[in-house]
C-alpha cells in the first residue's frame, strides 16, 4: 500500500487536499484504510498523524477494517421509509444474517445504511457491490441473498 | 431476430440513468442490442413509473414503450407492445413542464460532444466570452436566479462579490452533494447533461475571473461521478484556458453545507466555519469563491443563450424562472417536474404526482429534505415559493417532496429527524452536537409515553410509565415524563437548536420535529386526541 501513496504524490502532489482523494485510492485497493498506513499518509502529505486519523474517523465512507466480501447497502432515509423501508431493512438483517452495521462473522457480507441513493420515486433501494437496486421487496431480497452468498 | 432488423437496423432510446439503471435497463439495453439494435444510451427522461424506457426512432418520431423487460424485444419493435406510450414529450407528464434546465436530459448522448453543440450547447459560453465578464454578471442577476441549494439567495449578487475580490486565484466550486432525501435533479443532470453543468461552470468562472473549478460529488452517486469525469475529459478543450475536475465526498451529509464542504476539499473534516467571512471572500484555500448549486450553475447557459429576461418572465413573486421539483416517496407519478415557480403543492402531489401508490390517502408530505417541514393536505393551496414556504414555516431546501401515506407514524418521523441529525453532526456547535442526541431521548420518552398510554387504555394494566422512566439513569423520579412536559422540553430544545446553531443541519432539524408536533399532535399523544390512529392502518 505504501507504493499506492508514493505513486499518488507523485502524480498529484503532496498537498493536503490530496487526503481524500488519496483515502478513496487506498480503500479501493484495499476494502479499507488500515491504521498502519496512518503514519505514512500523515508523512507523505506532512500533516500529523492525528490530522488523518480525524479524517478518516469523520466520515462515513471509510472504514477501519476490511469489509465482507461483498456489500449491501440499503437506504434508510425518508423517501424510503415512505415506501416501507423499515421493513425492508429488517428482513434483509434477517434473510442475510448480520445486523445492520456489522460484517457477518464468515466475512461474507456486510450490511451498511446508506441515507439516500437519490433513486427516491422508486425505493426501498439496495445497493450490491455497487449495483443499484430498486423496489427491493421479499422477492428481491431472496435474488439478492442468493447472489451474495456466492 | 427477424431479418428486417438486419437490413433496417432499428435506432432505440434507453436510459443509463442510475435510477433506469435500478430498474433494469441494463438488462433491456443488452437485450436490444442483442437483436442488432442501434442502441443510444441517455439521461432519463424523468418519470419512473414508465422506466425502463425504451424509445423507438420511428418516421413519425421517438416512439416511447414503458415500462419494457428484456423479453419485450420483439414486441416493441413491431410496435404491438401493450406499454406503448406515443411520443414521450407529448405525455401530460411532460407537455405541462417548462423544462429550461432539462430541456436536453433523457434526450440526448450526455457524453457526446456532437449532440450537445447540435441542440444549441455551448451558445452561452460563446456569447459569454463576448461579453464583459461585469456584462455576465449583470444578466445573471437580471434574470433573478436564486441559489437553487435552498438558501435562496440571489446567484448575481454572490458573482458580483466574487467579481470584485481582489484576488489572483479565484476558485468556482459546485455544490453536487446533492444529500436530501427525495431530491434527485442533481444526480439526474450529472448523469443525463453533464455539459450544461459544465458550460455553467465555465461561465462563471469567466464572469468572475476564475481559472480552476471543483465538481464536489457525494459518493453515493458513482454513475454521476463517471459521467462527469467523462465529460470534463472530453471537453476540457473547449472551456480551456479554465479547468475543472471531480472531487468525491465520502458519505458526510454536512458536507452540502457550502463551507464544510469547502473544508472538505481541503482535505479536512467537513466541519462548518463560522461566517463571515463569506466564501465570496475567503472561501476555498482562504480565496474568493463562488460556490453554487448544480441547478443553479445549470440554469446559467439557458439565462445566457436565452436572455435573461426569458428566464426571469416565468415565475412567483420574488422566485423567478423555473425549479425542477422532484416528487418522491410514496406516489403514482414520481420523478422530475421542471416547472415555473408558483405552481400548488396540492397541484404537484395530487394533479402530476397522482396521489399515493399505495392508493392510501395523503397523510403528509415533507418538503425540502431531512431538514423541511412535513405538511399536512390542508397546507397544499401553498404556491412554490422561496418567501410563502417561509411564511407557512417551511423551505423549499432543494425542491424535494416526500409523499406519506396514512399509514406513517409522525413522531417516529420526528425522532428521525433528530437521528439522523445526531448521526450526520459536524459537532462544531453544541446545539447541533448535544441537542440531536437530547432530541432523539426526549422522542423516545415521548413514544414510550404515548404507547404506555394507549396500552393502559386498551388493557387497564401495566405499570404507566415505565419505560419512559427507565431511560433516566439518574433520579427518575425527579423528572416528570409526562407527554406533556416532555412536549415542552421538546419545544426548549428545538428552539435552542433553530437560533443556536451554527449552519443549517443543527439550525433547520426543528423544522421536521416542530411541524410533525404541530400538524400531527395526535400522533404525540396529544391530550385529547386519540392517541393510536394508525396501529391498524399499519397492517
Amino acid at each position: 500500500m505504501d507504493e499506492v501513496i508514493e505513486a499518488w504524490t507523485t502524480r498529484y502532489g503532496a498537498t493536503r487536499d490530496q487526503l481524500l482523494p488519496m483515502l478513496h485510492a487506498i480503500q479501493e485497493e484495499a476494502g479499507y484504510v488500515d491504521d498502519a498506513l496512518v503514519p505514512v499518509i500523515a508523512k507523505a502529505l506532512n500533516i500529523s498523524r492525528a490530522d488523518v486519523h480525524g479524517v478518516i474517523t469523520f466520515y462515513h465512507d471509510f472504514r477501519r477494517t476490511p469489509p465482507g466480501k461483498h456489500m449491501v447497502k440499503i437506504c434508510r432515509a425518508e423517501s424510503c421509509q415512505s415506501r416501507g423501508g423499515a421493513k425492508i431493512e429488517a428482513a434483509a438483517a434477517q434473510r442475510l444474517g448480520v445486523a445492520m452495521g456489522e460484517t457477518r462473522a464468515d466475512g461474507q457480507i456486510s450490511l451498511e445504511a446508506v441515507y439516500c441513493l437519490g433513486l427516491c420515486a422508486t425505493g426501498p433501494n439496495a445497493m450490491v457491490d455497487g449495483r443499484p437496486i430498486s423496489r427491493v421487496d421479499e422477492k428481491v431480497l431472496d435474488r439478492i441473498a442468493q447472489e451474495v452468498a456466492a | 431476430m427477424s431479418g428486417a432488423n438486419e437490413t433496417n437496423k432499428a435506432k432505440v432510446y434507453i436510459s443509463r440513468d442510475m435510477a433506469s439503471v435500478a430498474l433494469g435497463a441494463d438488462d433491456v439495453a443488452r437485450a436490444f442490442a442483442d437483436a442488432g439494435c442501434d442502441v443510444v444510451r441517455t439521461g432519463s427522461r424523468g418519470l419512473f413509473n414508465i422506466e425502463p424506457l425504451v424509445e423507438v426512432e420511428t418516421a413519425q418520431g421517438r416512439i416511447g414503450y414503458g415500462p419494457v423487460c428484456a423479453d419485450d424485444v420483439t414486441t416493441v419493435l413491431d410496435g404491438s407492445h401493450a406499454n406503448r406510450l406515443g411520443k414521450v414529450e407529448e405525455l401530460p407528464f411532460f407537455a405541462s413542464q417548462q423544462r429550461f434546465t432539462f430541456a436536453l436530459c433523457g434526450v440526448i448522448d450526455p457524453v457526446s460532444l456532437d449532440d450537445y453543440a447540435a441542440n444549441g450547447g455551448w451558445n452561452g459560453l460563446m456569447l459569454a466570452r463576448s461579453m464583459a465578464p461585469q456584462q455576465v454578471v449583470d444578466a445573471v442577476k437580471a434574470s433573478g436566479l436564486r441559489g437553487r441549494g435552498g438558501a435562496g439567495f440571489p446567484t448575481g449578487i454572490k458573482w458580483q462579490t466574487v467579481h470584485d475580490a481582489p484576488a489572483g486565484d479565484k476558485y468556482v466550486v459546485c455544490n453536487a452533494d446533492e444529500g436530501d432525501s427525495g431530491t434527485f435533479a442533481d444526480r439526474m443532470l450529472m448523469e443525463g447533461d453533464p455539459y450544461c453543468l459544465i458550460e455553467g461552470m465555465a461561465i462563471a468562472a469567466y464572469a468572475v475571473g476564475a481559472h480552476h473549478g471543483y465538481i464536489y460529488t457525494r459518493s453515493e452517486y458513482p454513475f454521476a461521478i463517471d459521467t462527469m469525469k467523462e465529460a470534463i475529459r472530453r471537453s476540457a478543450h473547449i472551456i480551456a484556458p479554465f479547468t475543472l475536475e471531480v472531487r468525491d465526498g465520502a458519505g458526510a451529509y454536512v458536507c452540502g453545507e457550502e463551507t464544510a464542504l469547502l473544508e472538505s476539499i481541503e482535505g479536512k473534516r467537513g466541519q462548518v466555519r463560522a461566517k463571515p467571512p463569506l466564501p465570496a471572500l475567503e472561501g476555498l484555500f482562504g480565496m474568493p469563491t463562488v460556490i453554487n448549486n448544480v441547478l443553479s450553475i445549470a440554469a446559467v447557459p439557458f439565462i445566457l443563450s436565452k436572455g435573461a429576461e426569458a428566464y426571469a418572465n416565468v415565475g412567483f413573486g420574488r422566485s423567478r424562472g423555473t425549479m425542477p421539483v422532484q416528487i418522491a416517496g410514496n406516489v403514482k407519478n414520481g420523478g422530475l417536474y421542471e416547472i415555473g415557480f408558483g405552481i400548488t403543492l396540492g397541484e404537484l402531489v395530487m394533479d402530476i404526482g397522482g396521489g399515493t401508490e399505495s392508493g392510501r390517502p395523503v397523510r403528509a408530505v415533507q418538503v425540502g429534505g431531512p431538514l423541511g417541514a412535513y405538511f399536512p393536505p390542508e397546507m397544499f393551496h401553498l404556491p412554490f415559493d422561496y418567501e410563502e414556504f417561509a411564511k407557512a414555516g417551511g423551505l423549499i431546501g432543494h425542491a424535494g417532496i416526500t409523499v406519506f401515506d396514512d399509514t406513517v407514524d409522525m413522531a417516529h418521523m420526528a425522532r428521525f429527524a433528530m437521528e439522523f441529525c445526531a448521526a450526520e453532526s459536524c459537532g462544531k456547535c453544541t446545539p447541533c452536537r448535544i441537542g440531536s442526541t437530547r432530541g432523539v431521548e426526549v422522542m423516545d420518552r415521548i413514544i414510550a409515553a404515548r404507547d404506555e398510554q394507549t396500552a393502559e387504555t386498551a388493557s387497564l394494566g401495566g405499570g404507566a410509565g415505565y419505560l419512559a422512566k427507565a431511560l433516566y439513569s439518574r433520579s427518575p423520579s425527579r423528572i416528570d415524563t409526562g407527554i406533556e412536559a416532555q412536549t415542552q422540553l421538546l419545544r426548549d430544545l428545538a428552539d435552542t437548536m433553530k437560533f443556536g446553531s451554527l449552519c443549517a443541519l443543527g439550525g433547520f432539524t426543528p423544522y421536521p420535529v416542530l411541524s410533525a408536533l404541530d400538524y400531527f399532535p395526535e400522533d404525540f399523544g396529544a391530550p385529547g386526541t386519540d392517541n393510536a390512529p394508525h396501529k391498524e392502518a399499519a397492517e
